[in-house]
């Protein structure tokens, strides 16, 4: 089937979208947005997480054709003109990147948790997060970049 | 795969009928988990997530009707007032992004005993609204599950809504695993005092093939309520009472050993569960809560 949806703010098509597959491949694979990752299939890891008409969703779980003529915005979407979101600058300063398979579903998640709560408590963070795994950091920075990323927006 | 897609109920209904091989989709929470690792590979999907009156809900004297696809993360922010006890539940679903997804209609067509939506519907006796391009039955949730997996829903029908009573009194919804998110229940209880009935609903999840109404700790403890006319004095429930509730909901239980616990341990869980749940549930009461 043909799917469109308009991602980052641009219309896009897809053609010969088997049925069956998941949000997340079509933008891997057929949009060549490799941003969102591929980790569990299975929405336990959080890595593929987009914005489907301004909700958090793990894309690995929306199936291809439940996105027509839906709004996604990917982590690709979130840099301005002007450079890195402030939350993408806030996982590099705080050191909440090391393999870096992650922080693209973390990027998103945080994102979604200060637009809804711009300065939220650790456990908070916590609970906004849960869906999100990482191996490598330990999780400390990664929350330390949260609360920067909080800083840097309320004083933006 | 064929891909359907309707864009009203009545659409829906049709669609069912004329393919009654055809797989619903809400959330995908659960479904797309089986297509993506090739558990079973639907000839035809439905998806139901453009069907708007899926996603509505509305009071309906006394009860609250809630659409088959309205999201845990809106009964959380919508009905926690008027469904407290599911709206407790629907909080320790999952993840954000799981919450935003997933509906108690999947949950429902996915009848597992570990449904975190479940045990709130059987405390509060809801009915679960079945409709076809024949018409509408509802059936009470107790008989609409009947086993692990497993439900009363024809190939006909699609799960329009479910229904229940509003709170009148305060209800109680509680978990183990192993972390505060993102679990699997090892077992879970539900509770509802129904003051103006002077009845209490209570129900076991994750410890049996079904959830289990725990119906002999409700008539002991409705008994206790009656005889110390404690629903008009509002006074204490003595420690030896709750005790005895936990222990009398545990034999209600009828558990297996897996991965996530032994049958030993849900049993004894469960009657802690029941025990805290009925004392936080008092209290709320005594202080004149809903
Ligand atoms: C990471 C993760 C964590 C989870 N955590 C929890 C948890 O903590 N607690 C919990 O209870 N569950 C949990 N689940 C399971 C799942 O989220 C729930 O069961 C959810 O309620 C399913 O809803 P859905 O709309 O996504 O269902 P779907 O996947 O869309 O559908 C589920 C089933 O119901 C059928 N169905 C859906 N809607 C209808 C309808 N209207 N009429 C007839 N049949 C229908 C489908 O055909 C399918 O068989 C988790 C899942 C994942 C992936
Ligand atoms: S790949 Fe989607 S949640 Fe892990
Ligand atoms: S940085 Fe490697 S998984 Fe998180």
């Amino acid at each position: 089937m043909r799917l469109s949806c308009i991602v980052n703010g641009e219309e896009r098509e897809a053609e010969n979208v088997w049925e069956g597959e998941s949000l997340l491949y079509v933008l891997r694979e057929r949009l060549g947005l490799p941003g969102s990752k591929n980790a569990c299939l299975q929405g336990e890891c959080g890595s593929c997480s987009v914005y489907m008409d301004g909700v958090l969703v793990t894309s690995c779980l929306v199936l291809a054709g439940q996105a027509e003529g839906r709004e996604i915005l990917t982590v690709e979407g979130l840099a301005g003109e002007d450079g890195l979101h402030p939350v993408q600058e806030a996982f590099l300063e705080a050191g909440g990147v090391q393999c870096g398979f992650c922080t693209p579903g973390f990027v998103v998640a945080t994102h979604d948790l200060l637009q809804r709560n711009p300065r939220p408590s650790d456990a908070e963070i916590r609970e906004a997060l849960a869906g999100n795994l990482c191996r490598c950091t330990g999780y400390a920075k990664i929350l330390d970049a949260v609360r920067l990323a909080s800083r840097k927006m309320g004083s933006a | 795969m064929e891909f359907l897609q309707p864009s009203s109920l009545w659409e829906a209904l049709e669609a069912k009928a004329a393919h009654p091989e055809a797989v619903p989709i809400s959330g995908g929470t659960d479904l797309m988990v089986e297509i993506n690792f090739d558990r079973g590979r639907p000839k035809t999907v439905l998806d139901l997530s453009r069907v708007p009156e899926l996603g509505e809900w509305a009071p309906e004297n006394g009860h609250v009707r809630v659409g088959a696809g309205v999201t845990y993360n809106r009964i959380v922010a919508e009905l926690g007032a008027d469904l407290p006890g599911l709206a407790m539940a629907s909080r320790t679903v999952g993840s954000p992004q799981i919450r935003n997804r997933g509906t108690v209609g999947g949950n429902l067509g996915t009848s597992s005993p570990a449904g975190d939506g479940l045990p709130p519907l059987y405390a509060s006796d809801a009915e679960v609204e079945l409709s076809s391009t024949d018409g509408t039955r509802r059936v009470p949730v107790s008989e609409f599950v009947t086993g692990p997996k497993r439900n009363v829903l024809r190939p006909d029908e699609l799960i329009s809504a479910f229904r229940m009573s509003r709170a009148t009194g305060p209800q109680q919804y509680a978990k183990v695993g192993t972390r505060n998110a993102m679990v699997i229940a090892v077992c879970s209880f539900g509770l509802a005092l129904h003051p103006e009935w002077g009845s209490i609903g209570a129900c076991i999840g994750s410890a049996g093939p079904t959830p289990i109404r725990a119906t002999e700790a409700e008539r002991f403890i409705e008994g206790v309520l009656a005889e110390g006319g404690l629903w008009e004095t509002r006074e204490p429930l003595n420690d030896a009472v709750l005790g005895r509730f936990g222990e009398i909901v545990a034999t209600a239980a009828r558990p297996i050993d897996d991965v996530r616990g032994t049958a030993a341990y849900r049993t004894y869980a469960v009657g802690v569960l029941a025990r805290r749940s009925l004392g936080w549930a008092w209290d709320e009461y005594r202080r004149g809560g809903p």
